[in-house]
């Protein structure tokens, strides 16, 4: 049977996949975020799973406001690499997995939680930033990749506890899964910042600190945070960390080893945070 | 029954919500559009012409051409959709983001470096600093 082995929790910021793809990552600027990533990336070397059920959420590319799900699951063979503006990053094509995406979305959706299916998407830098972080610059991905975006953009957006609950019945499919796959459930976005309005840049160090604290030991307490204390404390952008609930709710009940964990200000607008959890 | 804002006393910040997203979906709409190379080469071309193609409103046009992001905000816009504005013209998101603070490039860049906006002031409208 299928298995949860890890799951691992990262921002996504885009600054950091170009400061990657134009090779600036030994500027000082960027050391010592890239060096915070050193031991999550041999852990990885050791530990790459079989398939990573990445959570993350589009910014407005593979969306428009045409449509725009709550929760979605890449279904397809293969997603390609979206152009938001500045020219698709220089990343490898991401490989789904079709067969484990289309059994996680029966048993998720018989379980009520009502997944839009994805058959054709292109994937932004909300799932690419994170592999870059983990994997570094590669002519493949070496796992399989199913990507599952949630809306965090237009409100509302689903809440902490309905992630986390999502995270439990994910667990649940894995689980069920006819194949010794090991998958790694991957939560990613925020910490706090703000992109937009006179209040851009704000950062809440003690705020983020505390989430990281609890979302290792009393994940079911944070999942009752509600929104606006997100948007308040941790900015309008903050709010994408309700999307590590759905991560942490796929891990088991036994406490986590915690396995790396990372905090640096600033990438960009953003405080980057960063954790790999071990089931035990 | 209006929508709940539980969010309206927070400084500086506009919620994109079913509202604002219904004021700005053609301005939306409208930068989408900037993903694609040859959309980005036409709008840089003739911006104003490019605009009137669309069934967006006057301020919002101008909003664009002046490159204002607050005031595009204000008439409904996204920050992610408005990226792409910025991305057609080779901006990156901290000189988005900073160009809607009042502060200048540099300004905004020290600021992130040591450490951020803080909160302490900023959690409500009208709170002393």
């Amino acid at each position: 049977m299928a298995r949860v082995t890890a799951s691992v929790y990262t921002s996504h910021v885009p600054a950091i996949g170009a400061a990657m793809d134009l090779g600036k990552t030994h500027e000082p600027y960027w050391q010592p975020l890239f060096a915070g990533y050193e031991p999550s990336r041999a852990w990885m070397k050791a530990n790459t799973p079989d398939v990573i059920f990445l959570v993350y959420n589009d910014h407005a590319n593979a969306f428009s406001l045409d449509i725009v799900p709550t929760f979605a699951i890449g279904c397809a063979e293969t997603f390609a690499i979206a152009d938001e503006g500045w020219g698709p990053r220089p990343v490898p094509a991401v490989r789904g997995h079709p067969e484990l995406a289309a059994h996680i979305a029966q048993s998720v959706i018989q379980d009520d939680f009502d997944l839009t299916i994805v058959n054709r998407m292109d994937v932004d830098h909300g799932l690419t930033v994170p592999l870059s972080l983990l994997f570094g610059k590669v002519d493949a991905w070496p796992c399989r990749v199913i990507p599952f975006p949630v809306n965090v953009v237009l409100y509302p957006v689903p809440s902490g506890r309905r992630c986390f609950q999502l995270g439990r019945a994910l667990r649940k499919a894995i689980a069920s899964f006819d194949a010794p796959l090991k998958v790694q459930v991957w939560g990613t976005g925020g910490m706090s910042h703000q992109l937009q309005g006179p209040r851009a840049g704000l950062i809440n160090r003690e705020f983020d600190m505390a989430f990281l604290d609890q979302l290792i030991a009393d994940p079911e307490a944070l999942s009752r945070k509600p929104h606006i204390e997100y948007v308040r404390e941790a900015g309008s952008e903050g709010i994408e960390l309700v999307m590590w609930l759905i991560a942490r709710g796929a891990m088991s009940d036994s406490p986590p080893r915690v396995v790396h964990r990372f905090y640096h200000v600033p990438a960009s607008n953003t405080a980057v945070g960063h954790l790999v959890l071990e089931n035990t | 029954m209006a929508l709940e804002k539980p969010y309206l006393d927070i400084p500086g910040t506009t919620i994109f919500d079913a509202d604002q997203a219904r004021k700005g979906y053609w301005l939306n709409q409208f930068c989408m559009s900037l993903m694609k190379p040859e959309n980005r080469a036409r709008f840089k071309a003739n911006e104003r012409a490019y605009l009137d193609e669309w069934p967006m409103t006057e301020e919002q046009k101008q909003a664009v051409l002046d490159r204002d992001l607050n005031r595009c905000i204000a008439h409904g816009g996204n920050i992610y959709f408005l990226a792409k504005i910025g991305a057609t013209d080779g901006k990156s998101f901290q000189q988005m983001a900073g160009s809607m603070t009042g502060m200048t490039e540099q300004e905004y860049r020290d600021m992130m470096l040591h450490g951020g906006r803080p909160i302490e002031g900023n959690r409500y409208i009208g709170e002393k600093k």
